[in-house]
Parts: structure tokens; sequence; C-alpha cells
């Protein structure tokens, strides 16, 4: 292989493909932490939204709603996050391995309820691609961004959305400030609590939306377990990506990068480097930015810690 | 959660009875909840329970197959409550367990011309030296550089499970066709004591482990200066414990811990390493197994008995009393909500107590007032 390969078309392609879910999930995790609240349960938010959007897709025909209705799916079992871990003052990593464990169980027993299938749902109506006219006829450029399913251009919006909402708003100042000092949040007649629930429930649309972009985007179905740690990778990239909306989604799309790559790795003729060692690259990579190699960085200060009024 | 009342006051005193209380309660609440969720899908929770209960305890090869479910999860257990006891979170036991597992199939077959005895020690230690290196990095890293655990513990089971699928598919693959490491020497495997069962002396590896950890914990420095880190790292430091060191050596008990489950479920069981398609799941078991545990060894013991009971007695449920197998991880994601929440039985317990006590004052002024 050439190193020109390393810019194929179909490589960037698949990157924004595999970036999509992880940017949504990015941005879950980026508005829980920034509030003071660790989302792990990402993962299991993911995974009940990938099940909602195919469910309500299969029995109304309208993959749209199914992406509406996984967004109010993640956001309700983020309540349930918000619930235990700010209300109840429970350990936020704690309750969201519980959850994250009731979403492979409850997805996996409903598979079987309703559709009476073990490990795959039946294929339903996925989001029809969109087409960017005037993009699409650039050469190189229009092959790579004209045309995707909708959630790949979607993501990009959800990025904007999320910068605008958390730096340019009083509502995102209050936000941060709950995840860095929450008792000076509170002092001036904030409502802490309330602040981390409103994170909670966008942070849970963001992940619903993550897992949406899995079933309907992606693919056309549900697979058990199909979130296959996405939820955890998603955590990394925001991380990496220094707890902001754009780094994440830097972060995102280099991890995309990298599952793309291992996946042509056999038609590109990589086959000096492993496949398993492309695969292990994002991990390394986040544990790498923790540890400060690539650039400080530090979480939220209140990120984690139980606050009590 | 500070309690209002002063120190050595009942109220403490029936804290510390709360744990094992709150523990108690969370089954029985898992239990409800599976059985309305048996119950909604038109099946009779006894006969499913009762289906459960026989899978592990119908006959003793019944019996001796539960012990093999049990003893992986008591390494895993001990490994998140020894990390837990230094304040540290341990996701990370999974990864340390497959490391374990391959470092003991490679020892198992690798090392030849050894008495039993000692190979069984060595490939122990093997899966117990892996697993340490693979929990130590994330405890260096916490320690030096306030790396968050969670993140990197989490990272290093992804890391654990690419780079053994790589071994057993390239440098380290020992059959023709199948993705599995060479078997490992008769001198390394450990004696099957139940046959036809697979039950194995690997079982009292876990119990000597849990005493091991007890040890550690209550009776030596180490473990003193691990609780007093866990309680709070900042008092431990200005009272001279070395932070750092004792976050580092705590991730390398946990870690060894869980090593060293992979390592017996190898010599004991599989024999080989065999390729992971996924997580094997016992690192996360042990996360719940380590909660409802109370994060003490003989907690631990208890959790993990009743663990494996649970996950042995799914498949049974599903074949025999026609229950999806997948209730029974509702049931432990209710177990391990319900732990997270204690607050709430706190709370209860409070009121009721507060209550209690109103309704015995009123008794007495009633009565008092009645005898005047």
């Amino acid at each position: 292989m050439s190193i020109l390969d390393l810019f194929n078309t179909a490589l960037f392609v698949s990157t924004l493909r595999m970036a999509a879910p992880l940017i949504f999930a990015s941005l879950g995790g980026v508005f829980a932490e920034r509030s003071g609240v660790v989302n792990i349960a990402l993962e299991g938010i993911m995974l009940i939204g990938a099940f909602v959007a195919m469910t309500v897709s299969y029995f109304f025909q309208s993959p749209w709603l199914g992406v509406l209705l996984a967004m109010v799916a993640g956001g309700l079992t983020a309540m349930v996050l918000a619930y235990i871990s700010v209300t109840l003052k429970g350990n936020h990593v704690v309750t969201g391995v519980g959850l994250n464990v009731l979403a492979l169980g409850f997805t996996g027993f409903m598979l079987r309820r309703l559709f009476n299938h073990a490990g795959q749902s039946p294929v339903v109506e996925k989001l029809a691609d969109w087409t960017i006219p005037v993009i699409k006829d650039i050469p190189f450029i229009g092959e790579i961004l004209g045309k995707h399913t909708p959630p790949v251009y979607l993501a990009f919006v959800a990025v904007i959305f999320t910068h605008i909402l958390l730096y340019k708003t009083p509502f995102g100042l209050r936000l941060r400030a709950a995840g860095e000092h929450p008792r000076a949040v509170d002092t001036v007649g904030v409502d802490v609590f309330r602040m981390r629930y409103a994170a909670l429930w966008l942070s849970g649309m963001m992940g619903g939306l993550g897992g949406a972009t899995l079933s309907l985007g992606l693919l056309s179905s549900f697979v058990e377990n199909m979130t296959a740690g996405r939820g955890y990778i998603a955590l990394a990239a925001m991380i990496f990506g220094k707890w902001t909306p754009v780094g994440a989604m830097l972060a995102s799309l280099l991890f995309g990068y990298a599952e793309a790559l291992q996946m042509l790795a056999q038609t590109l003729g990589l086959t000096f480097v492993p496949r398993e060692f492309l695969l292990m690259l994002p991990y390394l990579l986040t544990m790498a930015a923790l540890a400060g190699i690539i650039g400080r960085v530090s979480a939220p200060a209140a990120s984690g810690k139980t606050y009590e009024r | 959660m500070a309690s209002e009342a002063p120190k050595g006051s009942w109220v403490n005193r029936v804290a510390k009875l709360d744990r094992l209380w709150i523990s108690l309660i969370a089954v029985t609440f898992g239990v409800i909840v599976g059985g309305v969720i048996i119950l909604s899908v038109g099946k009779n929770p006894i006969s499913a329970y009762g289906a459960l209960w026989k899978a592990s305890f119908g006959s003793t090869r019944d019996f001796g197959e539960a012990l093999v479910s049990m003893t992986p999860l008591m390494f895993t257990g001990l490994a998140v409550a020894f990390a837990f006891r230094t304040g540290l979170f341990n996701i990370g036991a999974e990864g340390q367990f497959i490391v374990g597992q391959m470092a003991a199939a490679v020892a198992g077959y690798a090392i030849v011309g050894v008495p039993s005895w000692l190979h069984i020690t060595l490939a122990l230690l093997a899966g117990a030296l892996a697993g340490a290196v693979w929990g130590g990095i994330p405890g260096y890293l916490k320690a030096r550089l306030g790396a968050h655990e969670v993140i990197n513990t989490i990272m290093m089971n992804y890391i654990a499970l690419h780079f053994t699928h790589y071994l057993v598919n390239g440098p380290l693959k020992g059959h023709a066709f199948l993705p599995v490491t060479q078997t490992v020497s008769n001198s390394a495997k450990l004696w099957r004591f139940f046959p036809p069962t697979r039950a194995n002396t690997g079982i009292f590896v876990a119990i000597a482990a849990a005493a091991v950890v007890y040890y550690i914990l209550w009776r030596t420095t180490i473990g003193y200066d691990c609780r007093a880190v866990g309680h709070s790292p900042d008092a431990a430091g200005y009272a001279g414990i070395n932070v750092s060191r004792t976050m580092v050596t705590s991730m390398l008990i946990s870690g060894a811990m869980a090593g060293l489950g992979g390592a017996v479920l190898v010599l004991g069981v599989q024999h080989k390493f065999y390729d992971l398609f996924g997580f094997t799941g016992y690192g996360f078991d042990g996360i719940a197994v380590a909660l409802i545990g109370n994060n003490h060894p003989v907690g631990v013991l208890a959790g993990s008995a009743l663990f494996g009971v649970l996950s042995r007695g799914s498949q049974r449920m599903q074949s025999v009393a026609g229950v999806p197998k997948e209730v029974i991880g509702i049931m432990q994601a209710a177990i391990i909500l319900f732990v997270a929440a204690d607050e709430v039985v706190r709370r209860i317990v409070r009121w009721r107590r507060a209550k209690a006590l109103q309704v015995a004052t009123a008794t007495r002024d009633e009565v008092e007032g009645g005898t005047v």
C-alpha cells in the first residue's frame, strides 16, 4: 500500500459514518460532566436508544419518529441516573454500571418478547440518505461529503448547538458553573440539582440519538449489545477532546478514522500493522491524553462529586 | 453521608448493621423485580425460581458446576472490593482477568520439567503478575498524574481484549484452525475433586485469597494505609501516609486478585486460552459482587455465591420454565441500582426510627397520663 491510501475517499466516508454515533454520545458526555455528573451510563443509554428507534420504526414505519422517541427514551434513562446520583446522592459510577447492566438485560428481554428473536431484530425501514446539492458535484470532497445517512450531518449540527448552548447562553454558563463550583452557583440562587437534571436530560437525548444512529442510520436493525463499548469510547473522546464539544467532535473523528482504517485494512493492503493494534489505538490515545502527554487536560472540578445542599 | 447523631451513639451502631440490611433488602428487591417481570410474561415466578434453584442445588452434579460458576466471581469481587477500600474504582477487573488467563495458559504449556505443585504455583503467579501489571498501570497513572482510574481501567479492558485476540490468532496460536492456545500440561491442571463436574481446587484458592485480602486489609500496615486513603486521601496524607504509593500498591493487589481468577479459570476449567469475542463479564459482575458484599471478603464470598447461582440458573430458567434469561440481567441491575440508591433505605430507616420514637413517647405520655 502507499501513503496515499490513508487518504482514500472510501476511508473518509467510513470515518464519518463511524464517528457520527461517537460525536452524539460524546456530546452527551460533555453535557453531563460539565454539570458535574459522570455519565458512565451512556453505553446503556445508547443501547436503549438504538432499540427504541428500531422498534418504533418497525411498528410505525417511520424512522424519524423512531429517532425522536429514541431521544426521549435516552432522556428518561438519564433521569434515572439523575434521580439516584443527584437527588439520592448515590455513587455516579455504580449507578451508571447498574444502568448499563439494566439496558443490556432490558433490550435483550424486549427483543425476545416483541419480536421473538434472540440476537437480532427484523430489518426495519432506515433513515433515507441525504444528498447535498452543489457539494456532491465537487470532486473528492463531494465523494466524501455529498451523500450520507442524515445523522452524519446532524452530528455536526449537534456540535454547533452544544457549543452555542454551553458557551453563549446564561443556561450554559450556569450548567458549567454547576460542574466547577456548585456552592457558588447555589449561593447566587441557581438550583444546582435542577441544572444537573437539565444537563442529564440533554445528555440522555444525545446518547439516544447516538444509539438511533447505529440502528437506523448505519444499519437497519437492532443487534444485541450493538453498542459494543461505543458509550465508553465516547467518554474517552470527550476526555481526549478536553471536555469541549468541538474537541469531542475532533476526537470522535480521530477514533472513527482508526475504526475505519481497521475495517478497510484488508482491502487497502495495510497488513504490516495487525488490525488489533489499530483497534487499540483509541484506548491508548485516551490514556496518553489523560496522562497529560498530549497537552494538559483536567476534568470539571466537581465532576463525580455529590453535592449536598 | 454524615449522620446527625454524635459518634458512638446507638444510631451509629445501628448504622453499621444497616449495611447488611441494605444488601439483604437489595437482593429481596431484585427477586421481587424479577418476579414481576416473570409474571408479566405469563409465567409462574415460583416455578421459574424453582428451576433457578435446582440448577445449582438440584443434584450433586449441579452443585459442583455451581461452584465452578462462583469461583471467578470470588476473585473479581475481591479485586473490586480491595480497590474500593482504597477509594479506587477498579472497573478493569475484566481486563486483568483476561490477561491473567492468557499468562497462566502460556505458563501452563511453556514451562516443562517441574513438579506439579511448582508448576501450578508458577502458573498462578504468572496470572497474578499479569493482572497486577494491568491494574498497576492505571494505578500509577492515577497516583502520579491524577488520571482518573475509572476511564483508564475501562481503556485497559479493551486493550486486553484486542491484545489477547491478537496473540491467540497470531504468535501464540496453538491449533491449526481454532483461535486457541496450546493446552496446558497435566502438571499445571488444578485437581478436579468432584468428578464428573469441573469443580476444582480453584475454589479453595479463592477462599484463601479472601483470607489473604482480609489479613492484608485489617492486620497489616499496607492494609491500614489503604483503608485510611479510602476514608480520606487528604487526612491520610497529613498523617504521613504516602498516598501515591498506597494507591499503586492497592491497584497492584487488586489486579493480582483478578489475574489470579483468570489463571484459576484456565488451569481448573478451560485448560487453554480461548479467543474472546467479547468480554467474559466476570469483571463487571465482580463490581456487583463487591457492592452487595459491602467490600468485605466474607461478603464477597457470599455475593459471588449468589451471583454464581443466578448466572447458572438463568439458562435453566429459560430452558425449563420458558422465562427469557435476560430477566436475571434485569434482576442484577435492580440489585446494583438499589445498592447505589442506599440513601432511600437510610431515609426510610431514619424516618421509621423517628416515627417509632414519636409513637413510644406518645404512648408513654398516654400511659403516664392515664395513671395520674
